[in-house]
């Protein structure tokens, strides 16, 4: 498939819900887009584009929890990563790992280290701290 | 080629309650599940970087994992590269590329070791740990180390390499392929070896997909994806060489593929050699703008995944860091369920984990949760598998 | 004869052929453990001078240490040392064993191995060379033998 094809799609099945849009480079394109539609695009680039779920980042900007999920089409090299902005007082998003089982360590993790809650997750335990880490003590927040 | 003596090696405890890596819940001989815990090399690192310069993370990152020292400060420089916009000096492209490559060699024969000590062929992890040796004596000409080569750096490489030495170096590659073809026809022409590794662990193109399966776990299930020719960095794009896929997507077809990758390694090295240009091998970058980079590099395991956010400091604001056992570990739910016990050692083995991950493992009973057995025993079930076939 | 007349002859015997058992301790690259494994190569071939990797700590008379002390593992690196028969000799390799390295005062590694097992001799290097580990032997051998080092 090709890149512009793959945008278009996005930008059609995203809607009013796409916030921003930076083609950055070829090869790197940044989407953000309000939480509620993402399992809807993360099910388009899983299933239809076929593309390889990277990985995702978590990050404490201190006005917000953002979420990257990076998807690699290796056909063209190209890197989609959908952003999601969450408030910190609600952080929760829904838990992609029905629609990829490839979600589920990942989002684990995030879990552990930045406090945000994933719905609807199969096996929310700790995955790499000990498990009796203090409750509440998230390593990769800036809140402190 | 079997040797009837077992080397014991491994951190193993003969306690209860210990967190084992990998659990197996076994019904009589046949594994049901897998229970998979990680965390035990945890330095949160992702953490100590944001306290470190760009320059430091460098040094820091190498050590996340020793055998694939040199993937992640390449993925990570690409993460630079990306977020400056900039592409290093070409000289640099070509260093670093036959950096990437001598370790794909090293790490290739260090899997080929481990996985016949696992089978019971102790020799062959004598022979494959025996000519790792010259690829190490490379990395100590061309860096002073023979791990950890801290040959990376934003915006370039670090040291220079020098042409007096190359002669030597073609040599001492070149020496190697008769041993690397000792290895092929070890590996692909044993009955024995295919009779254990053939059929066993199997992964399917969408169980590939399903788990985000990298490098030659995916590979051998015939999924073409390289970060080399995916993704270009280095010095990929300027060199010819073949990408190594199999179809069979079990433990031998995992096997096929680093062997086979192992030619092509040295193959691009000795281009690399004979291409590379003179000329400056850093771009002194001074500033780091605010901006986000993502670099990946395809580490002997598969793809290495770096993003980098930058405030405009001097310290990186996020780094996030995916190594690709991350992805590959968890593969293991399919390929090991189905199996038997004597057979689950080498197909955790396959995907080519942390060494000393493997090795903590663990079999309990399907419905009592009693354990059975600890990761001294799997293995030795394992050797003595293959012992009762020689027969 | 006292009890340390009694300790230190056990300790001599030990130097005829150690059985070293490899614990590593977590937080760590495990460069270091491929580095020891090295050791039993063609090119080292520690065995030769009876050096041998043992699978349980019961048998063994010297443990190698390696890795910077993760919290995960605290817990079990004590109960692994109490099982240990002494005298037992305490080897620490690398720089994360002798004090962590670049993981020093890390988030989940704060403390170093020394803090919870008794070291006798630090054997440093990011990964130390084959050469350097057995060097390292041979000194506490010559140490424990009452040689000159």
């Amino acid at each position: 498939m090709k890149k512009q094809e793959i945008i278009e799609n996005i930008k059609v099945r995203s809607g009013k819900d796409m916030l921003d849009f930076n083609d950055r480079s070829e090869r790197r394109v940044y989407i953000t887009i309000k939480k509620e539609i993402l399992p809807k695009i993360a099910r388009y680039l899983f299933n239809d584009v076929r593309a390889r779920f990277s990985i995702a980042s978590g990050v404490d900007t201190r006005k917000a929890i953002e979420i990257l999920y990076h998807f690699s089409v290796d056909e063209i090299g190209l890197i989609v990563s959908l952003r999601v902005i969450l408030d910190k007082s609600n952080l929760e998003v829904d838990s992609l790992t029905s629609i990829m089982k490839c979600a589920e360590w990942i989002e684990r993790e995030i879990h552990e280290l930045l406090g945000v809650n994933f719905k609807g997750h199969p096996n929310p335990k700790h995955l790499l701290l000990k498990d009796d880490w203090p409750e509440g003590n998230y390593p990769l927040r800036r809140d402190r | 080629m079997a040797e009837r003596k077992i080397i014991p090696i491994g951190p193993y405890h003969p306690l209860q309650e210990e967190p084992e890596f990998f659990r197996l819940h076994v019904d009589g001989e046949t594994v049901a599940d897998i229970d998979i815990e990680i965390g035990y090399n945890l330095r949160l690192i992702e953490k100590i970087s944001e306290s470190k310069s760009y320059d430091q993370v460098t040094f820091l990152i190498e050590r996340i994992c020793g055998i694939c020292s040199t993937s992640h400060p390449f993925a990570y420089t690409n993460a630079i590269d990306d977020l400056l916009k900039v592409t290093v000096p070409e000289r640099a492209l070509y260093i670093r590329s036959i950096i990437g490559e001598l370790e794909r060699i090293h790490s290739h024969l260090l899997w080929l070791g481990l996985a016949g000590h696992f089978l019971g062929y102790n020799t062959v992890w004598m022979w494959a740990w025996r000519y790792r040796e010259p690829v190490l004596d490379i990395f100590e000409k061309i860096s002073g180390n023979r791990n950890h080569y801290a040959m990376f750096k934003p915006g370039g490489v670090r040291r220079d390499m020098h042409e007096e030495d190359f002669p030597w170096i073609k040599k001492t590659l070149k020496a190697l392929i008769p041993k690397l073809d000792m290895f092929k026809g070890a590996v692909m022409d044993d009955p024995v070896i295919r009779a254990r590794t053939e059929g066993i662990g199997v992964l399917t193109k969408q169980d590939v997909h399903d788990y985000a399966a990298v490098g030659p776990t995916a590979r051998a299930s015939g999924v073409a994806i390289d970060v080399r020719k995916d993704d270009p960095c280095g010095a990929y794009d300027k060199v010819e060489w073949k990408l190594i896929t199999q179809e069979g997507g079990d433990v031998f077809a995992k096997a096929v593929v680093r062997i086979l990758e192992m030619y092509e390694s040295v193959n691009i090295i000795l281009q690399c050699l004979d291409k590379m240009p003179k000329g400056p091998i850093d771009l002194n970058i001074k500033d780091m703008p605010v901006g986000e980079g993502i670099g990946r590099y395809e580490a002997p395991r598969g793809e290495v995944f770096h993003y980098i956010m930058s405030d405009g400091g001097n310290s990186p604001a996020r780094h996030k860091v995916r190594a690709p056992s991350f992805m590959n570990i968890a593969s293991n739910k399919k390929a090991v369920i189905g199996h038997t016990i004597s057979d689950a050692t080498i197909i955790l083995a396959a995907v080519d984990p942390c060494y000393c991950c493997t090795e903590r493992m663990a079999v309990v009973d399907y419905k009592s949760g009693k354990k059975l057995m600890d990761g001294q025993d799997l293995i030795r079930l394992s050797q003595e598998k293959t012992a009762k076939m020689l027969k | 004869m006292t009890r340390e007349d009694k300790m230190s002859l056990k300790l001599k015997a030990l130097t005829k052929s150690i059985w070293v058992y490899h614990l590593c301790v977590g937080g760590s690259c495990n460069n270091c453990d491929i580095e020891i494994l090295d050791l039993l190569t063609p090119r080292y071939d520690v065995e030769r001078f009876g050096i041998m990797l043992v699978g349980s700590i019961k048998h063994a008379d010297a443990i190698l240490v390696t890795g910077s002390l993760s919290l995960k593992a605290v817990d079990r690196v004590k109960r692994i040392y109490e099982q240990a028969s002494k005298p037992c000799v305490v080897i620490a390799i690398g720089a994360c064993a002798c004090g962590q390295g670049i993981f020093a005062k890390g988030p989940v590694t704060p403390n170093p191995v020394d803090s919870l097992l008794p070291i006798n001799i630090y054997i440093p290097g990011c990964p130390p060379k084959p050469e350097a580990m057995i060097m390292g032997i041979v000194k506490l051998i010559k140490k424990l033998t009452g040689k000159k080092c």
